[in-house]
């Protein structure tokens, strides 16, 4: 398939819980809570049961606001992202967990000792995608409130992540002694004084937890700028990317590999793993038909007005969603919703563009919201999905997805059913997990160099 | 005269309260950084029939009482897991136990405190609670950066600058919960419509906005998580002298008080009930519990020969704020009888040696307060608040508020 002798890559999955947009529709009967823990009980144990690399929750540090209101037409809340992943460490075995929080809303201090204590409970399964939110909007809820300009996100965050690393390389490998007999409970010289001074950061004092199996947690990170790149090359070992299309895939993983070497890191020590939908069929007309009805169930007619007020700026109530395009022109307005991912191009040409799509499609409000972000990126058999994942990883599109269900929990069922058997199949995905495996190891990764200086006495 | 009910908690921490615990045969030193060894110690805890645990914590290494972090100490455990996350693994490995973290109000951010406490809530199905603690150690306050605390001396606490410090951080503490309540409450339980007619999931209108100002913080909310199982998980808070009473006063529901002997018993509760009307509570009173570390075993003489043991081991011996318990599982429950006959309404016991002394409360001391009909739990409750015997807790946004209005201090 790749026409080279190279060995089959292994295709990596992380399943990511069902999130606080349109992807995930409520409005189904099979829908259940996204707060209960037993979704996410059931959730880990069917990605468990998948084999999956990760389980992946995303945050919320603020809920949404549409025309200054609270958005309404979406699943919203969610639970403490750290507090419910040790909840599941408790009820899984094998899987890895991974959190997203902020470097912004966080201190490194507090934040290392909770990941490293995630890690220690979880035996070595944790991992951390390492957000930078910085606006006004959301450090209303917090303490230091909007005090980071744009430019300071990266630099803080990679403050940050010096500053826990120290932290998770604090203690000796062999600190704990815990020898009864002779009352030492620490190692001599166990634990090392950190004393970081930077443009963001004073830390001074010594961390409070042993090592886990893995060290540090996983490292992932979803920025896509070209400082989001940069961060990605030095610190991420998993980039949790947008680019599901193939050959978009392929430059982004390009770009992004070659920028490895320039901070002494090997191709393979960063896995890059888009995010993916699917819709299963029998047929790929079955299929096709399924994927239409769950676009018309994430895109309700609400929904889509105001998908279209976010690109026009403007409130488009009076317009009926199964009629065409609003006659009056978009303008910019940032701050007609609040507290999501917007669009990197500005809102005119992406209005211009959608125009000219409604018009030469001759589609209605509604069917051009589908068509623009009801995208699901593998529709088919589960033998052709198969297919279609391993030819992205084979050709270097990805080394993996981040798998996302559209229903919570059950979102996943289908795909551990039928799509992973055929993955195992073609021996490019794990059939068992590996005895007493930490995330590391199941994404195929080395371990992070020990920043701890070396032991002024050896154990004798 | 029937037996008012007797509250039972038991407080876990390392190996134990004694700083030898570690070094008992039975202790699984090694394992403290690990889940299964508090998973143990906690299905111990629950099936004895103790009504709630809490779990020690701190922003940083243990130091003695108020003293300097000396990183050079090896006799002693050193280190803990963040004790939030230790009790969320615990709460879907038990099933009926209440379980209540440490949460340090100082450095923390009261959004995921309060977001934090909530998940709990519902991993646990109604079990969750925290005991608020400040951080006045200056060694903390350099993990940090942000600010300076001055070194607080236990002797010099009455001084002016002494009560000032403290005023600052129980104020901001007060704060801290004041938010995390208010959190709490900003969803109503009935917010979730899922209205497929108007395709809104959320009635907005059952979303509040908390708006909270203070000195440290201000806070716009609502709450990124839904109003948790119990409304108001369970806020808890141990104390030693009026401004922390005042803080308790104000924002917990338990007090956990440290008397070494009837007297103190009558005065602390006093003080306790004095501060309530400074701050103006309404609502339930606080819920009066005594600490009471304890070192059990068959005979008061085996007892005592454990703990000079367990001294000589150390080399010093054994010190607490609380009175130090040293005798049999009968002596224990006849204090804890004649105190709950003077007033007190639970006891948070300490075992010295891990997990020795808690298998003593758990096999021994529970069914001797259970044949006294101390133990008498409404066998239909099922959530923390319940068991204790606390109402339902109302939503300070759709009913009457129970606590003083936002922005009356403790102090005077």
């Amino acid at each position: 398939m790749t026409g080279t002798d190279r060995p089959l890559k292994q295709v990596h999955l992380a399943a990511h819980f069902p999130g606080v947009n349109n992807t995930t529709v409520w409005s189904d009967p099979a829908s259940g809570s996204q707060i209960d823990f037993t979704s996410f009980e059931q959730f880990a144990s069917i990605a468990e049961r998948g084999r999956f690399d990760y389980l992946f929750l995303a945050e919320g540090l603020r809920l949404r606001e549409h025309k200054g209101r609270i958005h309404d037409l979406d699943v919203i809340g969610r639970p403490n992202t750290l507090a419910v992943l040790a909840a599941v460490a408790a009820v899984t075995e094998h899987i890895g967990l991974v959190g997203t929080l902020s470097a912004t809303f966080n201190e490194p201090y507090e934040l290392a000792r909770q990941l490293q204590s995630l890690d220690l409970l979880s035996g070595g399964r944790a991992g951390w995608n390492v957000v930078t939110t910085s606006d006004a909007f959301h450090g209303e809820n917090f303490r230091r409130g909007a005090f980071l300009d744009r430019e300071d996100r990266y630099r803080r965050a990679a403050e940050f992540l010096e500053v826990a690393r120290e932290i998770w390389d604090d203690w000796a490998e062999d600190a704990v002694v815990a020898d009864q007999d002779s009352g030492r409970f620490l190692a001599d010289d166990a634990i090392d004084l950190i004393d970081h001074h930077g443009p963001q950061f004073d830390v001074t004092g010594y961390g409070t937890l042993p090592r886990s199996r893995q060290r540090h947690p996983v490292i992932v990170q979803a920025g896509d700028s070209a400082d989001g790149r940069d961060f990605a090359a030095a610190y991420a070992e998993v980039i949790f990317s947008r680019h599901s299309e193939f050959e978009a895939g392929r430059s982004f993983y390009g770009d992004v590999k070659s920028r490895l070497a320039a901070h002494g890191r090997r191709h393979d020590d960063l896995k890059i793993l888009p995010a993916a939908t699917f819709v299963l069929g029998d047929t790929r007309a079955a299929a096709e038909e399924r994927a239409r009805e769950v676009s018309l169930q994430q895109v309700s007619p609400q929904t889509a007005i105001t998908f279209l007020e976010q690109v026009w700026g403007t409130d488009l109530s009076g317009y009926d969603p199964d009629g065409p395009l609003p006659d009056i022109e978009a303008h910019e307005d940032a701050t007609i919703t609040r507290g999501r991912v917007r669009h990197e191009r500005d809102s005119v040409s992406v209005a211009q563009s959608w125009r000219a799509l409604a018009e030469a499609e001759n589609l209605s409000i509604r069917e051009l919201v589908i068509r623009v972000s009801g995208r699901h990126s593998f529709i088919g058999t589960p033998s052709a999905v198969a297919d279609e994942i391993n030819h992205y990883v084979q050709n270097d599109a990805s080394d993996g997805f981040v798998i996302v269900g559209h229903l919570t929990p059950g979102g996943l069922d289908d795909f551990v059913e039928k799509v992973v058997p055929e993955l195992q199949e073609r021996g490019v995905y794990r059939t068992e997990y590996a005895e007493d495996a930490t995330l590391r190891d199941l994404l195929e990764l080395p371990g992070p160099p020990d920043l701890r200086a070396p032991r002024r006495t050896s154990v004798a | 005269m029937t037996q008012p009910p007797i509250y039972l908690a038991v407080a876990l921490d390392g190996a134990g309260w004694h700083p030898s615990a570690w070094r008992e045969p039975d202790a699984r030193s090694a394992e403290i950084f690990g889940g299964a060894y508090w998973r143990d110690l906690a299905r111990t805890a629950e099936n004895g029939g103790i009504d709630l645990l809490t779990i020690e914590d701190a922003l940083g290494l243990q130091t003695p009482a108020l003293g300097d972090i000396d990183p050079t100490v090896t006799n002693e455990v050193r280190g803990r897991l963040d004790a939030v996350l230790l009790a969320s693994w615990l709460a879907p490995l038990t099933n009926r136990i209440g379980l209540v973290p440490t949460v340090t109000t100082t450095h923390t951010e009261p959004f995921h405190v309060s977001t934090a406490i909530a998940t709990l809530d519902y991993a646990s199905n109604g079990r969750a609670g925290l005991r608020a603690q400040v951080s006045g150690r200056s060694h903390e306050a350099a993990h940090f950066g942000r600010r300076s605390i001055p070194r607080l001396h236990p002797g010099r606490l009455d001084s002016a600058e002494g009560v000032a410090a403290l005023n600052e951080l129980f104020d901001e503490a007060a704060d801290a919960l004041e938010v995390v309540r208010r959190l709490w409450d900003s969803w109503q339980d009935d917010a979730v419509i899922r209205d497929q007619a108007t395709g809104r999931f959320i009635d907005r209108d059952r979303l509040h906005y908390i708006d909270f100002t203070g000195e440290q913080f201000t806070v716009r909310g609502p709450s990124i998580t839904p109003r948790p199982p119990q409304g108001q998980p369970l806020v808890t808070a141990l104390a030693h002298q009026t401004i922390p009473y005042r803080l308790a006063g104000r924002q917990a529901d338990i007090v956990y008080i440290t008397p070494h002997d009837d007297a103190q018993v009558l005065s602390i509760a006093a003080e306790v009930r004095a501060a309530e009307r400074f701050v103006g509570r309404r609502g339930t009173p606080l819920g009066v519990w005594a600490d009471i570390l304890v070192v059990l075993d068959d005979t008061p003489d085996a007892a005592r020969r454990r703990l000079e043991r367990l001294d000589d081991q150390h080399g010093t011996p054994l010190t607490s704020d609380a009175l130090i318990f040293t005798g049999t599982p009968g002596g224990l429950v006849e204090q804890l009888l004649h105190w709950s006959a003077l007033g007190i309404d639970g006891f948070r016991l300490r075992p010295a040696a891990l997990p020795h002394d808690l298998q003593q409360i758990a096999d021994r001391v529970v069914p001797l307060l259970t044949s006294s009909a101390a133990l008498d739990r409404d066998r239909d409750a099922t959530t923390l608040r319940s068991f204790l015997g606390f109402e339902p807790a109302p939503n300070r946004y759709t009913d009457e508020p129970l606590f003083g209005a936002a922005g009356e201090r403790i102090a005077s």
